[in-house]
């Protein structure tokens, strides 16, 4: 591992390390291209699992506990992998008071997940956002990439299972 | 002369009169002057951060408070370290402090060598005024000399910064935000298993408190040699 | 681009678009993409093609109208008809009308209020141009003011027309812009940097992420003069990861920026380089200030530092940087292009110009809007806002986001600006306008924003780490019916101690809802505390069942 340390030879064959390398060459593999690098790690892979972080580092020459830092500092990134869909569920100031909070109950006892948890069977992740700046549409969410406003509870929870089917 | 003549500054620091280099902090000129001002985070020789605000001082003339770490010092400014208002202030930090983390003096092996102990024995703290939040953490006791205790840890990142800035070797840095902050070893990976830790203990030495230690103490035994840090820094400049 | 250029561009664009008789934009800005605006505007293609008008009738995407609430929007730019909730269906129906009467059914407001008493200079091409085309800008009079301050005037004598315009800062903090500049002018060292803040991270606040997305240029436009101000060469935007369409036109933007060099070297045909590049940012709300900003841009943790130094001297890798916010910026080319006088001839004597609000919550119109400086609260929430829907009554108005207060009914006729809002506990901050009324708990909004200060704290200093975590306990206790008076003198010490000794702004203010709520509604703390009961019905107190023997 130690010798390895700064290579830009990637950890794998699969042919998406090729993006990631081509982000890090565009930034002339300098280490204050870590946040960028990341992004299109988790762009590309969908989290950030330990083998990239250890790429990432050794390509910029960022130290370990650095590039652990950073990529847990900001929530945008995961460092597990996500479920096959994606709840965002805005809860910016106006969703919050337009009743927010009883639409992640109703989640929560639908399908026994709280914001930042994965259904067990790995279908199903839900999200908060700070706000989603829709906040005419409040209550607001993205559901797998598409903004979704003025919801129910009920509306909500029926949206989802559709994906459980 | 061919190098610019230092600008040296007179001020007054609790109503002392007192002089100090223009590119000297209050604190560096206060301690010139042994003047005591509180600080947690601060160790002359690393990179000076900010964080533990037990170094607010009152300047005349500004409702506001300024940390003497990295206040420069200016032509006639007038400061004053003590008084109700900062007291007041700096006891609710230490309590603070207490109450985020799991600090049981009693059992713990830096008893009687913490710097947030003996400060808050010079603050007259006896009773803590806010609900302890009891987070649940970790000891980690991987590595073969050395154990890190997160209880104790008040996240100063002396650690860091010493093992980045002086040892150059990085292994500690801050995971996390908020109240989920804590300081990792590498890939917040078990200390023992570190790829980068050199095992030079600078880190365990400029902790102030029992979150870094030595194997093997037990319960008050644990006191640290700091003075490593001023020799190294000074032979450096020297060697400059 | 050089000014004959430029000229030349804008003759051959009006030549292309007056060949159309009708021009019928459809708003493609998030908002209105989320009620799927995009099929309504291939079903209105769809048809021009099936009536075989594709040369009489253009069908643009634009950037938002303001009315998000009631999208998709559809609007006829040669008669002025508004429609909203427009579906796919109605594409015929809409084609057809263009030489006759406006379909009714779907008819908008377009005399209301909403539209009259609003002053547009920041989204005056919102809702207008393709924010795809850089030459539907250009045919707007984009580019004119960068192109004008290059050949025609010093740096000297733009950050002098700033100066006079009296704009200040539309982060949050109001600090004046042409003093900012000029700092960082004189400030020695180089290179300098350009940073245009597009974090915009108070929850209720979007007028950062509907400029970009509606009329990205002028923001590009601002950020270039205002290097060429100071001396700058590069320039990042800042942009938050969370609005994917914003930076996929910013970026589309820049492009055509530089193809025709209005960014890159020789900018307008003179020896001014500059060049923008994007920077994401990655869910950290401290990284709207600005020593986060620039840590996060260095690819580090959003760390706050002290200051001073201030990044005006020492910011990005230690240079020289002004940063200014996206609706700064995108006030520039207005004021390069018409005189500092004519802007600080909107608005009162020490808040100049327009400011943009995001208006949302319990008001009848939730909508981005622009107004003079000094209109009262009454006129936004009622007369532009519709007043407060269901018959409800309002309670409070939540302004400048977590940093912010609530601003109780009794005030609705001071005029908005910079120290008005102060002088009342709350503060500008990015322009959030959230409306309450009677069904909101003003111990649990306290809360809603404490929670929010708690998580987006950073960490590194200890009033904001612990102390907001104490005070979200205490909050929490209230709301739970199980704090006594003692825990409300310890909340209030802790608001002192926060405000008064944190390092860095987002600390310093997360008590502001405390203490404004406090300030205006401490009946209903002593509520909670006292007898134990919610009066709006938010918080659940579980009254403890009497035990009788």
């Amino acid at each position: 591992m130690w010798t390895e340390f700064g290579s830009t030879t990637p950890p794998s064959s699969d042919t998406r390390w090729r993006i990631v390398g081509a982000a890090m060459r565009k930034h002339g593999y300098r280490p204050n291209a870590l946040i960028e690098t990341l992004h299109t790690v988790q762009e590309t892979f969908g989290y950030l699992d330990e083998q990239a972080l250890r790429f990432v580092a050794g390509a910029l020459r960022v130290p370990l506990s650095q590039v652990y830092g950073v990529a847990t500092f900001y929530h945008f990134f995961n460092l597990k992998p996500q479920g096959r869909h994606t709840c965002v569920i805005c809860t910016g100031t106006a969703c919050y008071i337009k009743g927010v909070p009883a639409i992640l109950t109703a989640i929560e006892e639908t399908y026994g997940i709280k914001p930042g948890e994965t259904t067990s069977d790995g279908n199903i992740s839900l999200v908060s956002a700070r706000c989603l700046g829709s906040c005419g549409l409040a209550p607001a969410a993205v559901m797998d990439g598409d903004v979704v406003g003025k919801l129910t509870p009920l509306e909500t929870v029926n949206r989802m299972r559709r994906w459980t089917k | 002369m061919s190098t610019a003549p230092a600008r040296v500054k007179t001020l007054k620091i609790d109503d002392r009169d007192v002089s100090g280099r223009e590119e000297e902090t209050i604190l560096d000129v206060a301690r010139q002057n042994r003047i005591n001002i509180p600080t947690l985070c601060h160790v002359p020789g690393l990179s000076p951060v900010g964080s533990c605000r037990l170094c607010l001082v009152e300047i005349k003339g500004s409702p506001k408070l300024f940390p003497a770490c990295v206040t420069l010092v200016r032509e006639g400014m007038e400061v004053v370290t003590k008084s109700e208002r900062l007291a007041s202030y700096r006891k609710m930090i230490l309590e603070l402090l207490f109450s985020d983390g799991n600090h049981i003096c009693a059992v713990c092996v830096s008893n009687g060598n913490c710097e947030l102990q003996s400060l808050a024995q010079n603050l007259g703290i006896d009773s803590i005024r806010f609900p302890y939040r009891f987070p649940k953490l970790t000891v980690d006791a991987s590595h073969q000399r050395f154990v890190v205790d997160h209880n104790r840890c008040i996240l100063c990142a002396r650690c860091v910064r010493v093992c980045g800035e002086v040892e150059g070797a990085h292994t500690w840095d801050l995971m996390g935000r908020g109240t989920s902050m804590r300081i990792i070893s590498d890939m917040n990976e078990a200390w023992g298993d570190s790829e980068t830790c050199t095992s030079c203990g600078k880190c365990v030495q400029l902790c102030p408190t029992g979150a870094l230690v030595e194997k093997g103490k037990s319960v008050a035994e644990m006191s640290k040699k700091k003075g490593f840090l001023p020799y190294i820094v000074s032979m450096r400049e020297g060697r400059r | 681009m050089t000014p004959e250029e430029l000229t030349n561009t804008i003759t051959t664009e009006r030549e292309t678009q007056e060949k159309f008789k009708h021009h019928v934009c459809v708003c493609v800005a998030a908002g209105c993409l989320s009620s799927q605006s995009d099929k309504v505007k291939a079903a209105l293609e769809d048809e021009i093609k099936r009536q075989g008008r594709e040369h009489e009738c253009q069908i643009k995407g634009v950037g938002c109208m303001g009315l998000c609430a009631a999208g998709p929007l559809v609007s006829v730019e040669e008669t002025g008809t508004l429609y909203q909730e427009v579906k796919p269906e109605d594409a015929a129906e809409v084609v057809a009308s263009l030489e006759g009467q406006p379909v009714a059914r779907i008819k908008g407001p377009s005399e209301a209020p909403f539209f009259t008493r609003q002053v547009k200079i920041v989204l005056e091409n919102c809702g207008k141009i393709d924010p795809n085309r850089i030459e539907d800008y250009l045919l707007s009079g984009g580019y004119q003011s960068l192109t004008k301050v290059l050949t025609e005037m010093t740096p000297a004598q733009i950050i002098e027309e700033v100066y006079k315009s009296g704009l200040r800062g539309r982060g949050g903090a109001g600090y004046p812009t042409g003093l900012k500049w000029s700092t960082v002018a004189k400030a020695p060292g180089s290179p300098k940097y350009v940073i245009c803040n597009a974090d915009e991270g108070d929850p209720g606040a979007f007028m950062d992420r509907s400029v970009l997305e509606s009329d990205p240029h002028r923001v590009l436009e601002g950020m270039a003069i205002a290097a060429y101000a100071v001396g700058a060469s590069q320039g990042y935007v800042y942009v938050r990861a969370e609005y994917p369409l914003a930076i996929e036109r910013l970026q589309n933007a820049i492009k055509q920026a530089r193809r025709l060099r209005f960014l890159g070297i020789d900018i307008c045909g003179t020896t001014f380089n500059f060049n923008i590049d994007v920077r994401l940012g990655a869910g950290a709300f401290v990284c709207g200030e600005e020593t986060a900003l620039i840590a996060s841009v260095e690819g580090r943790r959003g760390n706050p530092k002290p200051r001073p130094p201030y990044p005006a001297e020492a910011g990005l890798w230690g240079c020289p940087t002004l940063i200014n916010n996206v609706e700064t910026f995108a006030n520039i080319a207005p004021i390069a292009g018409r005189g500092g006088n004519w802007y600080a001839s909107i608005g009162t004597e020490k808040s100049k110009g327009t400011k943009v609000f995001a208006l949302a919550g319990r008001v009848a119109n939730t909508d981005l809007i622009e107004v003079p400086m000094g209109m009262t609260l009454r006129e936004i929430v009622f007369d532009i806002g519709g007043g407060i829907p269901d018959g409800k009554r309002l309670k409070a108005v939540q302004t400048g986001g977590p940093s912010g207060g609530c601003i109780p009914e009794q005030f609705l006729d001071m005029p908005v600006d910079y120290e008005s809002l102060n002088k009342l506990g709350s503060i500008m901050g990015s322009g959030g306008m959230i409306v309450m009324d009677e069904t909101s708990c003003m111990v649990d909004v306290a809360k809603y924003f404490m929670e929010f200060c708690m998580s987006e704290s950073c960490g590194k200093c200890v009033p904001c780490r612990v102390g907001t975590a104490q005070m979200y306990d205490l909050l929490h206790k209230i709301t739970e019916g199980k704090a006594g008076l003692e825990d409300l003198e310890m909340l209030e010490d802790l608001c002192d101690l926060v405000r008064n000794t944190s390092l860095c702004g987002l600390g310093q203010s997360a008590p502001n809802p405390v203490l404004s709520t406090l300030r205006y509604f401490r009946d209903e703390y002593m509520e909670h505390i006292v007898n134990k009961t919610c009066p709006a019905g938010i918080c659940k107190i579980k009254v403890p069942t009497e035990v009788t023997a």
